[in-house]
């Protein structure tokens, strides 16, 4: 028999919430029009399916060693109880790092215009920035009234600020990364943030902070404020233009969040009541990826 | 005159004892959370080995990312000050010192007086020094000391994404299972390492000859990726790691000497 505290130590930390939703209220006919954006990432995997530009069924999957499974396990889940079938679908546009690897896709978009655009009908037309924070990656884009890409920087080849860099986090302080942003925000004084540059370094002097002594709280607080730091740099080097607003898994990391706003000095716009009513930051990209889809889908029946 | 150089690295602090110039003994410990412990701890190490008190020596000079906290000091040299010295001294024909420890890496530019000239750092990112293969040997499961030997194996490197420690340790987790063959991953990491060395050394120019330096230096993989990258032969010393201990003395015998004047 082990002892609880050792099958503590065993958890996945890391591990977030997959999940599937179908819109209430919401039915279908085969006169509508019904598309689906699937958003491959390096962490997760997304599906929207769409009636008429409105979500409808959306998913969040971990991403597997292979890209096209992924995509496939995603759409079928979404696809779960809603009464439709692949053939059903009138277009599929396939997105993120794993885009090219969607084998039902129609056509395959890149996350950063569909991120701006799932961006744009989840908050409407005022968003100007967005911040998309993946697993293996951060974005900041700038966009249009219409949720069009005006410009874009981005940091893939390094994990600082990234998803991955946090689950590290959430593996090294054994907490469940959900719970991450809330605990970094029990802190009585906020602490210097730690290097902000590079997670490796970031966990050695995390490692050195907690034998000195200092609360996992306040370690998070100082990990959680170099990653923000980090995120607002890019923001700033892209241009912040208001509003500003947060996609990807970090942006349900209120840690995170509250201090980017504190290092920018702006308010992102509120989150979205997603849990009911399908408009989830982390699905942003498949959502504009859905979007996409409906518009090619239009084009095709124009000619 | 007996002089003492320490360089107090994030991983490990080592002495220098000179006598004349010349090295008489070396000393090494663990710098862990008290790096002004662990040269003490050092600098005695060397002594004890010659029967030498703290008082036979005439100078101390300090070195390394906590020389701010070394004791017994009389002065301190910038890192890049203690390469360039230690290079030339051991190569007279050295121009170009790469110094790569466990958490920086440094290319210092210099003339034949070991005047520094120019220098580059990469002291923000993993992945350009000695914690990169210590995580990517654990993520292997071989020893630190094995990796290289193991690269050498290979004829060509396996794809990893190897610009970042987080995301190396993740992409070796998976080609692991995927079952790939070991040296080829190990042989990736030392090539990715060295293109980031190179470049960086680049920006400085490649000027022979060419001195490498540091703990890093041990490893025969590294060694053989950095040779094929940059395209210059690669001078190395015996007990790289202790090449900055060895600048600092060596300054420190200069300022005893004009301390005397």
């Amino acid at each position: 028999m082990k002892e609880p505290s050792t099958l503590k130590d065993e958890l996945e930390f890391w591990r977030w919430s997959e999940y599937h939703r179908i819109a209430p209220n919401k039915k279908w006919t085969n006169k509508d029009i019904i598309t689906a954006g699937v958003d491959v990432g390096s962490v997760g995997s997304k599906a929207a399916i769409m009636v008429n530009g409105e979500a409808y069924s959306w998913v969040i999957t971990r991403t597997g060693s292979s890209s096209p499974e992924s995509a496939t396990k995603a759409l079928n889940w979404a696809l779960e109880g809603t009464g439709l079938k692949v053939s059903d679908l009138k277009y599929i546009v396939g997105t993120g790092y794993g885009r090219v690897n969607v084998p039902m896709a129609n056509k395959a978009i890149t996350e950063i215009a569909c991120h701006a655009k799932g961006a744009n009908y989840i908050w409407g037309p005022n968003v100007r920035t967005v911040l998309d924070v993946g697993g293996q990656d951060i974005k900041a884009i700038r966009s249009d009234e219409k949720g069009r890409v005006v410009s874009f920087l981005m940091n893939d080849k390094c994990a600082a600020g990234t998803g991955r860099g946090m689950e590290v986090f959430a593996d090294l302080m054994k907490i469940p990364i959900e719970e991450i942003g809330e605990i970094s925000l029990n802190v009585d004084e906020e602490p210097e943030p730690v290097s902000c540059t590079c997670v490796a370094f970031a966990k050695t002097e995390a490692m050195g902070l907690l034998r000195k002594g200092w609360s996992k709280e306040k370690v998070l607080a100082a990990y959680t404020r170099a990653m923000a730091v980090r995120m607002a740099n890019l923001i700033n080097r892209v241009g912040l233009e208001k509003e500003l607003v947060i996609t990807g898994g970090q942006s349900k990391n209120i840690g995170i969040v509250s201090r980017i706003e504190v290092v920018l000095g702006v308010k992102c716009l509120p989150m979205p009541n997603w849990r009911e009513n399908g408009l989830d930051p982390m699905i942003a990209g498949a959502l504009g990826a859905a979007l996409f889809a409906k518009a090619l889908y239009e084009k095709t029946q124009e000619t | 005159m007996i002089t003492v150089g320490m360089d107090l690295g994030t991983q490990r602090v080592k002495a220098v004892v000179l006598k004349d110039n010349i090295i008489i003994s070396r000393g090494i410990a663990f710098s862990g959370f008290d790096p002004a412990k662990a040269a003490e701890e050092a600098v005695n190490q060397a002594l004890n080995e010659l029967q030498l008190q703290l008082f036979d020596v005439a100078y101390f000079v300090a070195t390394g990312s906590a020389m701010d906290m070394a004791p017994y000091v009389n002065s301190t040299v910038s890192m890049m000050g203690a390469d360039a010295e230690a290079g030339v001294f051991l190569f007279p024909s050295a121009r170009t010192i790469i110094d790569v420890g466990a958490e920086e890496a440094r290319a210092v530019k210099c003339d034949d007086k070991a005047l520094m000239v120019d220098f580059v750092v990469n002291e923000r990112c993993a992945a350009g020094a000695g914690t990169f293969i210590e995580a990517m040997a654990r993520a292997l499961e071989v020893k630190l000391e094995e990796i290289g030997p193991l690269s050498l194996k290979a004829e060509r490197a396996s794809p990893i994404n190897a610009s970042c420690v987080i995301f190396g340790e993740s992409d070796v987790v998976s080609l692991i299972h995927r079952q790939e063959s070991k040296p080829e991953i190990a042989r990736a990491v030392f090539d990715a390492m060295a293109d980031r060395i190179s470049s960086m050394v680049h920006r400085l120019g490649v000027n022979p000859d060419v001195v490498l330096v540091g703990g890093v230096a041990k490893d025969v993989g590294f060694v053989a990726s950095l040779k094929r990258k940059l395209g210059v032969n690669v001078l190395i010393p015996d007990f790289p790691e202790y090449a900055g201990a060895l600048g600092a003395a060596l300054i420190a015998t200069r300022r005893a000497k004009e301390g005397q004047k």
